[in-house]
């Protein structure tokens, strides 16, 4: 396969899995503003930086409003994790591998920009939200049913399987490293009504706040909640099962090559620890250095595979 | 006089006869259009649009401001051949295609053509698309034009001309797969009541045909690639398209390198040879060493490769030479000189502008005539003479006295039509033809082709970069 469709495959999925993901933090968002009683602009704060676009939003607006947020995060150009920017890129990358993907795989990432496109070709009103979410999650999904239903399982479903990980890695991390402090044991007054919301949101941005109960039971501690994300094997977006992904999908390319790379030692190095370290010894060291130390061996991770596979 | 717009009551419709009958070739489709609901029709036009929109065979309209993509209009009734209209078709193709190839290899070979006094020397040594690099070069098989758009126009019963002869890389050949499995999608039963010749196994031979001239020193399984400009390309669909099908590579100059003397790509285990490369790339932008320095779009160094004969180039560099519109006047005499046969097939009258007394002819009879440029294509830069506004006839005549040697000039030809459906039901349109014609150690020609249709009454424009729209043409077993 050729290096330039590897990175064209690998990157139309980070991208999709992207979009998604900023449909969620919207998603966590908007009802986080519902269950409090004050509505707080701080809300919004909290998902922009999530997002990594806190800093981006004050270059194009001058006030922080949930409208302008909910805007920013869903159709602004000038945003390129903005949910439109990244299903434009996903499927420019999907134009470019077109010969690498079946047809339902194609059809489905384009009628998803089509319908997006038209969706969202104007701003959006709060009352349209719920459509438009559930919209961008179904189209998603029709994205991601195809493409396991007729993809081969060879070299373009790993590469594309290692986009997808490698960005929900990422985003599963900032997420957690943005509200890290409201996990601290020092600071989290357990119970009050204040925490739990903020618990909850950021169970609700990786769309976990159901199956967290059925795993832990009902009750949200912030240990638990780090655990599940960061360690759970059967959590699929937490960091440890981004990695077996990550990882098994990497040794399929080893054994098919017979070829090793950089980034099959950074992966597995980084899967063991997964696997070995328990939540409290993370803790002790310090969540937000840990999450930091993730992020960037994670992007040190996309770098090597680039390499290695020849992208560029 | 209100001018009817260039529509010429007159032209020769293919699917009705003057009395309201139908045309042989046409009459089980015509008893099957006559026994459909018009609603349902316009819906399944509607669905038709849909299935091309969803599958992205979109093409890029250059300088347009919301260009990115837009679709090509398809009409859902088909255009029909009769096998007999076919086979002589067939043949006049035939024949000047191993024309074309014959021309070109002894333009760059002995010149017999120009010593015979057959063509003017200038026109060939002055002319861009001649490539002096080509010159004592005989590529892999001997094959310069592997793939050919022959477009035709008919006039009448008997009646067809040959308007272009596109040797270079010809485009379209994605509609017409298109378009004929979306007409099976959408009216199987028209397959069972007419005995349509196939075309889907186009990319199989196609792929066979590139194979078959790999380089000599090719050992094995000869690797096809094709070579696409990129994503922004006009074409890129049918790039995309046309590798997918034939289940090679889709490549773009940054993925390949000259390395050892052999043109590789860059895959994830390193890089491989290519040994065949169907390119859709110009001439200009093939080889930055040779050709254009700034193409980013080629590979450096490629010429040597191809010269030191280590890769087969598809269509070769400088077949150019052979479809320039001042070459095209005179392709009578060339099929005459290559094949010792009178051509079968009519050229289209033309004058060149290079001329005095053509040039003094085609200004005192601009309203007449359709002036090209040269080396245009598309339908840019050209005048349909009857349909252009006074004023644009005067500016256009200011063009030619400035650079006659730029342009050639035909009769308005009174092309055929084929009906198209309409809202109120269906409605005479011109039509041409770009017939595909594979060349390897033989010539295999498509039965069918791309039917391009001017969409406004009366135009006689089908350029999809125009407004026109494609048909799926079937060509009957009879």
């Amino acid at each position: 396969m050729l290096g330039r469709t590897a990175n064209g495959l690998y990157w139309m999925f980070r991208y999709i899995e992207r979009a998604e993901n900023s449909a969620r933090l919207i998603d966590a968002g908007l009802r986080m503003s519902l269950t409090r009683s004050e509505a707080s602009e701080d809300d919004w704060d909290g998902v922009l930086q999530s997002a990594g676009v806190r800093e981006l939003y004050d270059e194009v607006h001058e006030t922080l409003t949930s409208i302008d947020a909910i805007d920013f995060l869903l159709r602004d150009r000038a945003n390129p994790s903005s949910v439109m920017s990244c299903i434009e890129a996903g499927r420019h990358n999907a134009r470019m591998v077109r010969t690498a993907l079946t047809r339902e795989t194609w059809e489905a990432t384009n009628e998803c920009y089509l319908e997006m496109k038209a969706m969202l070709s104007k701003k959006a009103r709060p009352t349209d939200m719920p459509e438009i979410i559930d919209m961008i999650k179904r189209r998603a999904g029709l994205i991601r049913g195809a493409f396991h239903g007729t993809m081969l399982r060879n070299e373009i479903f790993n590469f594309s399987r290692i986009g997808t990980f490698i960005e929900r890695a990422d985003n599963t991390a900032r997420i957690l490293d943005v509200k890290y402090y409201v996990l601290l044991p020092a600071v989290a007054a357990v119970g009050s009504s204040m925490d739990n919301v903020q618990w909850e949101s950021i169970l609700r941005s990786v769309s976990a706040h159901r199956a967290y109960g059925w795993v832990y039971d009902a009750e949200l501690r912030p240990a638990n909640i780090a655990d599940f994300l960061i360690s759970n094997g059967r959590m699929p977006r937490s960091l440890g099962y981004c990695y077996e992904k990550i990882a098994s999908n990497l040794g399929y390319l080893e054994r098919e090559y017979g070829e090793r790379h950089a980034a099959h030692d950074t992966a597995e190095r980084t899967l063991a620890s997964l696997r070995s370290q328990s939540i409290k010894d993370i803790m002790d060291q310090g969540l937000h250095e840990y999450l930091e130390e993730f992020i960037s061996h994670n992007n040190r991770l996309g770098q090597e595979i680039s390499d290695g596979y020849r992208f560029y | 006089m209100v001018k009817n717009k260039g529509t010429t009551p007159l032209a020769f419709d293919e699917m009705m006869n003057a009395d309201s009958s139908p045309r042989q070739p046409y009459s089980t489709y015509h008893d099957w259009y006559a026994s459909q609901d018009k609603n349902r029709l316009i819906a399944k036009s509607k669905e038709a649009e849909n299935i091309f929109r969803k599958t992205g065979i979109t093409f890029a309209v250059y300088g347009h401001a919301d260009s990115s993509e837009k679709l090509i209009p398809f009409d859902l009734i088909p255009r029909i051949i009769s096998g007999r209209e076919w086979r002589k078709l067939a043949q006049g193709i035939e024949q000047r295609v191993i024309a074309l190839n014959a021309f070109l290899d002894d333009i760059y070979h002995k010149q017999e053509i120009i010593r015979a006094g057959r063509i003017p020397r200038e026109l060939i040594e002055k002319n861009e698309a001649f490539l002096p690099q080509m010159i004592g070069f005989r590529p892999p098989g001997g094959v310069y034009t592997h793939i050919v758009g022959t477009d035709i126009v008919r006039t009448g019963e008997d009646q067809f001309y040959v308007l272009e002869d596109n040797a270079r890389t010809p485009s379209g050949v994605s509609y017409m797969l298109e378009n004929r499995e979306t007409m099976m999608q959408m009216f199987p039963e028209l397959f069972h009541q007419n005995r349509v010749r196939p075309v889907e196994n186009y990319p199989y031979l196609l792929r066979q045909s590139l194979a078959s001239l790999a380089p000599a020193g090719c050992s094995g399984k000869p690797r096809v690639a094709v070579l696409t400009p990129g994503i922004y390309n006009s074409a890129y669909y049918e790039h995309a398209f046309l590798a997918d099908q034939m289940g090679v590579e889709l490549v773009e100059g940054s993925d390949l390198r000259v390395i050892d003397g052999k043109v590789k790509m860059r895959t994830t285990r390193g890089y491989e040879a290519i040994d065949v490369l169907y390119r859709r790339v110009d001439d200009d932008f093939l080889d930055p060493l040779t050709f254009r320095p700034d193409s980013a779009l080629g590979i450096p160094g490629i010429m040597d490769v191809y010269r030191a004969g280590n890769i087969t180039i598809a269509n070769a560099p400088g077949t150019g030479i052979s479809d320039d519109k001042a070459i095209y006047s005179y392709m009578p005499e060339i099929v005459e000189f290559y094949t010792g046969r009178k051509p079968l097939l009519e050229n289209v009258p033309t004058w060149r502008c290079s001329e005095p007394q053509s040039l003094k002819y085609v200004l005192e009879h601009l309203e007449e005539l359709v002036v090209k440029e040269v080396h245009g294509s598309g339908g840019y830069g050209m005048l349909v003479g009857p349909t252009a506004s006074r004023k644009e006839r005067a500016v256009f005549a200011e063009k030619l006295k400035s650079r006659p040697a730029n342009y050639i000039a035909q009769p308005t030809l009174s092309l055929s039509t084929v009906p198209i459906l309409v809202n109120k039901g269906i409605a005479p349109r011109h039509v041409d033809l770009r017939p595909y014609v594979l060349v390897s150690d033989k010539v295999q020609i498509i039965p069918g082709g791309l039917t391009r249709v001017a969409l406004k009454a009366g135009s006689l424009v089908v350029n999809s970069s125009q407004g026109g729209g494609t048909k799926d043409t079937w060509v009957l077993e009879d």
